[in-house]
């Protein structure tokens, strides 16, 4: 009787560059963890101030209830508003940067650049150039949502659409079909789940994000938060932190249902 | 096999004034595979002509090529009296809208409905928008969509979504779709093969009638060489991108076709 054959071995063995790639990685976050000064003396040290706190905050006040409510009010229209502006005028971008769709690779490289730049400037940064330009207040919060929204759905959509099947568009192209018949009869049906998909999670980042660009005036519920922990009102931040904690888990609940009955 | 002749491809197509294609030496090579090595043949208006050979024989590219859908390297095609290497961008379009094109897997968007499916045949010729969605159309178009669905037998199902018909349902539907252009001529590139035989069968018949109804002229190509002669006036055989038969359907049989895939 033969031995059987030997199986392969249980893990295939890295290259050398891999090797040295995965050593990189690791020497890097090493270093990175002085860099960050990170302290697990200091954690364990802020532990009681962490308890301190949470004892402020405990019971939350209600005495600016309302207030409250209509700034994360306030805060929902502005990621809404934003949100379906931005993802109306990311349609005519994405088309423009998808790669068979483009009328010119020229337009393509163009309108693939403008989404990047879009995508990689934090929406914080909007936020602070736009309150510069229209001053503050919820609008320079709704453009910064608009261009950052246009940064993510933008990509997302243009790739639902690269990705989108073929065949019917090549039959409506044999019928004489024009590219904007074929995008629209075509292109945007089969690409409409992915579209769906990421509208719905672009509103629950749009929320988070509005909660935060209150901070640099932006309007929103931000700036209470800001003002409450400025003036040690600890009990009143942690009112808007569980109204933000409500309003976010809310957005995401109805989004994740809408996905459901939508796709 | 008698009616049989072997063709010269090199030569260029008699065009008369009865022809609706001329193809003339056309070559398509993609990357170092030669999938039409000078392809020529002509096809009389009103004529049913099937085009057989083995996979990779450049059947499907030969049909792409005549419509420009895959551009040729070289030759001459002729169709419906235009020349169509010679044509713009809108020339090609407006030609496109004459020639009704049914493809393997339909392809139909699969979350429109049937009606809207149809109504895409008139996308060549309604004004901008008016085809694109049965909800959009106007009166005379959704009406022309469902003859043509009526016609396919297909008219109790307009309002369902093309992705959940079956298979043959689909095919007809591409069909219905094909007519709604109000071609002159029709190209299929193996229509029933994604259908069981009976579905494929029964699709293939209501076809046919369809086309000979209305005098179309049909370039088809096939793998079912009982339906090449069956349904064609005349069959042309392909290998490895040449012509090798070019005969009448009528003297033709299955078993002298087989050989041909030896």
């Amino acid at each position: 009787m033969t031995d059987p054959p030997r199986p392969p071995p249980r893990f295939e063995q890295p290259s050398l560059p891999a090797f040295a790639a995965y050593l990189a990685l690791i020497a890097f976050f090493v270093v990175s963890l002085s860099g960050t000064g990170a302290s697990i003396s200091d954690f364990v040290s802020g532990l009681p101030q962490i308890a301190r706190l949470v004892g402020e905050m405990l019971p939350p006040s209600t005495a600016r209830l309302g207030p409250v409510s209509w700034a994360l009010l306030e805060t929902f229209q502005m990621a809404f508003n934003g949100t379906v502006i931005g993802v109306l005028l990311s349609v005519p971008i994405a088309v423009l940067a998808t790669r068979h769709l483009s009328p010119h690779p020229a337009i393509y490289h163009a309108a693939r650049t403008l989404i990047a730049f879009f995508r990689t400037v934090p929406d914080l940064v909007w936020a602070l150039l736009f309150v510069v330009s229209v001053g503050l207040g919820p609008f320079a919060g709704t453009l910064a949502i608009i261009v950052d929204k246009i940064g993510f759905c933008g990509r997302f959509f243009a790739e639902a659409m690269e990705e989108a099947e073929r065949g019917p568009q090549e039959a409506l192209a044999a019928i004489g079909a024009r590219r904007s018949a074929i995008v629209a009869c075509a292109v945007l049906p089969a690409a409409m789940p992915s579209f769906v998909a990421t509208s719905l999670f672009s509103l629950e980042k749009a929320t988070r994000s509005s909660v935060i660009l209150g901070l640099v005036g932006a309007g929103g519920i931000g700036i209470e938060l800001k003002v409450a922990m400025d003036l040690f009102s600890y009990d009143e931040a942690a009112t808007i932190i569980l109204a933000i904690f409500a309003l976010v888990l809310l957005v995401e609940r109805a989004s994740a249902w809408l996905r459901a009955r939508m796709i | 096999m008698s009616g049989a002749r072997l063709r010269a491809t090199d030569a260029l197509p008699a065009i008369t004034a009865g022809t609706d294609l001329a193809v003339g030496g056309v070559t398509k090579r993609f990357g170092a595979t030669q999938v039409l090595g000078g392809v020529t043949f002509t096809v009389p208006a009103g004529q049913a002509v099937a085009l057989i050979g083995a996979n990779g024989a450049g059947k499907s590219t030969l049909l792409r090529c005549c419509l420009r859908l895959i551009e040729p390297d070289a030759g001459s095609v002729r169709l419906l009296g235009r020349d169509v290497r010679g044509l713009d961008a809108a020339g090609l379009r407006a030609l496109r809208t004459e020639i009704g094109f049914v493809f393997q897997k339909h392809n139909l968007v699969g979350r429109l409905s049937a009606l809207s499916n149809v109504l895409h045949g008139a996308l060549g010729r309604a004004a901008f928008g008016r085809a694109w969605f049965q909800s959009l159309a106007p009166r005379a178009l959704r009406e022309e969509a469902m003859d043509c669905l009526a016609r396919i037998g297909l008219a109790a199902i307009a309002d369902r979504r093309a992705d959940r018909l079956s298979g043959g349902q689909s095919q007809r539907v591409a069909i219905a779709r094909a007519l709604m252009q109000r071609p002159r001529m029709i190209f299929a590139d193996e229509p029933v093969a994604s259908l069981d035989p009976a579905a494929g069968e029964e699709v293939m018949a209501l076809f046919l009638d369809l086309i000979r109804r209305q005098r179309l002229t049909l370039l088809f190509t096939s793998h079912d060489l009982a339906h090449a002669i069956a349904f064609a006036d005349r069959v042309i055989a392909l290998r490895a991108g040449a012509i090798v038969l070019d005969a009448p359907a009528a003297g033709l049989t299955v078993a002298g076709l087989r050989a041909l895939y030896d």
